[in-house]
């Protein structure tokens, strides 16, 4: 199957690298994220996840003007991080560079040094995200480490007695508010200390306000994110981000363990049967606490659901896209339950993909399956029309796509931005695999039911 | 409630009526750090541009500058869809390092060749600035080997503010006129309209109109665009401008180089789409015809809606309503059409207002309004609360301000769906109003509907 390879990027399948970080941003307690470069950046990011989350997110701009870009950003940023910190009194300041700030080649972390890095007791934290190298996932991860990197220097091993009870360090990736809430449960329920960064499940999508609140409340707190070289362990979701740590590359976990000796366990995003059984056996593994009973009922009950729902979704052909770990997790989900992701796709570019995906999906399945890094949507389309697809599963860039070929499109992941409640969909474990499923076999009862001449009142 | 506090450097940017020494400070670059609601330079090239749907729009630069901005527009085409995809060259760090010019042109002759567009655009972005791109260059050589007007625009997010922006792409819309090969034979009845989006079909009604009058629109700029006609723009005797901000650049040099007089309007409300329409009419004084059937189209536009309006006005009478849009025009036109509703306006700002724009407004508000230049998100919160707004006029950015505090918010941005311009869309604009204000549910808010919720509950 060939299509004409094109040098431009058309209807992209993927954001820039400082979106990522600054989401992270938005997960810390009382973080600002300042993006070093034209004040552009900052608005797109802003509308873009404001159209995802409905919540403000506040996204500071060091504001670069023409002689800025000429003799540098250093007076800009400075005057950025004391107005942000005149203004909001944050706790800490989280600065990305942009793709102007990184050509320029500003020394930001010198910058940042010579302040101490911190103003007024605020923390000043930087992670590096060139937004012509990588995607936003890229700046996702990049902003994790830094800000791990940072409150754990090697001289500040604190001090924690596992004994009494266990504690676990938890980088879940780019996930949904409701999967980070969902995350908190079962930790809640088996009784063990989290630590999840970041968390912006509170602070982008808290209620209205009976007081202003320059920062939202919620976020994991940098008090926490201090504690983490003590923590009985790491977990940390992503098959293709433990690709790379296994390098040292992009991972918390991989420097925690580097400079604390924090064990550390990686894992793909818990979306399946299959997943969410290996997640809950690691949790046996680091904490030596077993499933609760809650959690085998889901469990039971979701397989239950498999089995009525069989027939409806069997041989089913779907097209998946996203950030690559999301799309290894959805895909290892779709042939569990026997969908062929007959096209497995996304913008992001590490080449590995195809590689994971290979060991995730059964070797009958996996025939079947194209896997495309570096793509976009309208090379996605194209493949798609010879692929004969029954649906299209990932986010509200597909729908494009989906209206074109007249086929379902089943709205998962980032962003979210046609429907109301995108942040409230959950993913992971039984209960998100179980709504997960129950969409989809509606989806295609639905498109029978629609497409049928009669219009059957009783599937 | 805690206060918020005005950072120093603002604080000039902010008028209360009422007080002593009017001298809003304006037309400034933002302060860094003060998370201003405006974008760069880039974003405003690209709105103005956006509508034409038959040209292609190509954004040099890395992925996010084409990201953010695929298909979030509310602009609508009655035919070729070629404005809705998202075309970059994406650089990667070996272009940044060797220079993006080969792969812009590749990408310019592939896109050329597969879409068949009228006429190409080529948006800098940032990077492009810095790296030295000779844009111009590639622009100019594939033109000569395609055929068809291939544009520079220059529209480096650094390079000033959106003023700049709108002027990069009046510059790139007049060599697209200035290249027309069309013999200049004027239209006797011809106008251009300039700096109308046709956002949710905005284009078709006010052209219509014109159609009504017995007046022809021989271009519009740039709603439902199309490249051939705006090729033709040089035929018109006219040029009314809506959307001063953007595009009036375009009409002084059409006028300086062509001869072709301007006008400014607005289409927001019934009083300005009133006198915008008897404006061009008197422009017209020659054909009396004209001024008889624009009086007739006023009548009879004006009386369908109005049964609906007075019904509205009832349970809008009193309320309170803060503006923040881009334009200043707009906001004028939004005061007229809120006061006809019977609202009060408490709070009036804009991203790119200038000393006269600001006058004016002052003297169109009640004392004590809060008057804005370039505000952010805790500045709006802040006057939002102390006003006690019942709703919120803006855009995107704008709305989780307005929903956080629980008060309604009318989205007259790009990024709309509903017409809102014109006899029809200032129905649309007050039943918008009407419906988010007398929902039940502010009822329930915190902020606002304290008193009908348990005592327990209404704690933190």
């Amino acid at each position: 199957m060939k299509t004409k390879a094109y040098t431009a990027t058309r209807n992209a399948c993927k954001m820039c690298t400082p979106l990522g970080a600054a989401l992270v941003f938005h997960g810390i307690e009382g973080t600002i994220p300042l993006l070093h470069g034209s004040q552009g950046c900052s608005t797109y990011m802003r509308r873009y996840m404001i159209s995802h989350f409905k919540e403000p997110v506040d996204i500071a701009s060091s504001n670069f003007s023409e002689e800025t870009a000429i003799f540098g950003g250093g007076a800009n940023l400075k005057q950025a991080i004391e107005n942000v910190s005149r203004q909001y009194a944050p706790e800490m300041i989280g600065i990305a560079t942009t793709c102007l700030s990184e050509t320029i080649g500003d020394d930001v972390p010198m910058i940042l040094e010579k302040m101490g890095n911190q103003i007024n007791q605020t923390a000043l934290v930087h992670v590096s995200t060139p937004s012509f190298s990588g995607t936003h996932v890229d700046g996702f991860h990049g902003a994790v480490r830094a800000v791990v990197g940072q409150c754990n220097p090697l001289s500040n091993r604190t001090k924690y007695t596992p004994k009494t009870k266990k504690r676990i360090n938890l980088f879940p990736g780019m996930l949904s508010n409701e999967d980070l809430r969902h995350l908190k449960e079962i930790f809640t329920d088996l009784n063990i200390d989290l630590i999840l960064l970041p968390d912006y499940s509170e602070r982008l999508e808290g209620p209205s306000w009976v007081e202003y609140q320059a920062i939202q409340k919620g976020g994991t707190p940098i008090r926490d994110i201090r504690k983490m070289n003590a923590s009985t362990g790491s977990m940390e979701f992503g098959t293709i981000l433990a690709r790379f740590a296994g390098k040292g590359e992009k991972s918390a976990a991989a420097l925690l363990k580097k400079r604390f000796d924090v064990p550390w366990e990686s894992l793909g995003i818990p979306i399946g049967v299959k997943a969410t059984d290996i997640f809950f056996s690691v949790m046996e593994r680091l904490t030596l606490k077993s499933m609760p009973e809650k959690y085998k009922k889901q469990r039971g009950r979701l397989i239950d659901a498999y089995v009525d729902g069989n027939k409806y979704v069997s041989k089913k052909r779907a097209i998946v896209y996203g950030e690559e770990d999301f799309v290894a997790a959805m895909a290892g989900f779709l042939a569990e339950i026997g969908i062929i992701p007959v096209l497995c796709a996304s913008g992001g570019n590490s080449g590995l993909l195809k590689q994971a995906l290979s060991e995730l999906i059964p070797q009958n399945i996996f025939k079947q399956v194209e896997v495309h890094n570096g793509m976009d949507f309208t090379r996605m389309e194209q493949q798609a029309r010879e692929l004969s697809p029954d649906f299209v599963i990932g986010n509200s860039k597909g729908y494009t796509m989906a209206r074109h070929l007249n086929i379902p499109l089943v709205r998962v992941g980032f962003p979210i931005h046609d429907r109301l409640g995108g942040s409230r969909i959950l993913h992971i474990g039984y209960q998100g695999t179980q709504h997960l499923f129950d969409t989809i076999v509606n989806t295609l009862l639905q498109t029978r039911q629609d497409t049928s001449k009669i219009g059957y009142a009783y599937m | 409630m805690k206060t918020i506090s005005v950072l120093e450097d603002r604080k000039k940017q902010i008028y209360q009526k009422g007080q002593d020494g009017f001298d809003i400070s304006c037309e400034q670059k933002s302060l860094a750090g003060s998370v201003s609601q405006r974008a760069c330079v880039f974003c405003g090239s690209r709105v103005v541009l956006y509508p034409i749907a038959d040209a292609l729009h190509l954004i040099h630069g890395p992925i996010g500058c084409a990201s953010y901005t695929w298909d979030i527009r509310g602009a609508l085409s009655s035919g070729p869809e070629l404005h809705r995809m998202s075309f970059s060259t994406d650089l990667s760090e070996t272009d940044i390092i060797f220079g993006g010019e080969k792969k812009l042109e590749q990408a310019l002759f592939e896109l050329i060749d597969a879409y068949e567009p009228r006429a190409a655009f080529v948006y800098c972005t940032c990077i492009v600035g810095i790296i030295g791109d000779d844009v111009d260059a590639v622009c100019r050589k594939v033109a000569a080997r395609v055929g068809i007007p291939v544009l520079p625009v220059h529209s480096e997010g650094f390079k000033g503010t959106k003023k700049d922006s709108y002027k990069a792409a009046c510059d790139a819309l007049f060599t697209l006129i200035d290249q027309s090969k069309e013999p200049p034979k004027k239209i006797p009845l011809g106008i251009n309209i300039l700096g109308e989006f046709n956002i949710g079909g905005e284009t078709w009604i006010i052209k219509d109109y014109y159609r009504r009058m017995g007046i022809e629109t021989v271009a519009v700029m740039t709603g439902d665009g199309r490249v051939k006609d705006i090729q033709s723009a040089q035929r018109a005797c006219l040029n009314v401008v809506q959307c001063s901000g953007s595009l009036t650049h375009l009409a002084k040099e059409m006028e300086e180089v062509y001869g072709i007089p301007y006008i400014r309007v607005s289409y927001f409300g019934i009083e300005d789409t009133a006198s915008a329409l008897y404006d061009v009419a008197s422009f017209f004084a020659g054909s009396p015809a004209i001024m008889e059937k624009t009086t007739r189209l006023v009548q009879e536009e004006v009386c369908a809606i109005i049964p609906d309006l007075e019904e509205i006005k009832q349970d809008l009478a009193g309320k309170r309503a803060a503006i923040y849009v881009g334009g200043a025009f707009k906001a004028f036109s939004l005061i007229k059409a809120l006061k006809y509703l019977g609202m009060e306006v408490v709070l009036v700002g804009s991203q790119t207002g200038n000393k006269e724009d600001y006058a004016l407004l002052k003297k169109m508000c009640r004392p004590g309004t809060i008057i804005l230049d370039d505000a952010n998100p805790l500045e709006l919160a802040k006057y939002i609360m102390e006003k006690d707004a019942h709703l919120f006029i803006g855009g995107v950015k704008e709305k989780p301000i307005a929903y956080k505090l629980g008060i309604g918010f009318c989205d007259h941005n790009h990024e709309r769906k509903i017409p809102l311009a014109g006899f029809a869309g200032m129905r649309n604009f007050a039943r918008e109003i009407h419906e988010t204000i007398t929902s039940p549910i502010w009822e329930l808010v915190p902020g606002k509907g304290q008193k009908n919720i348990p005592e327990s509950l209404n704690k933190g």
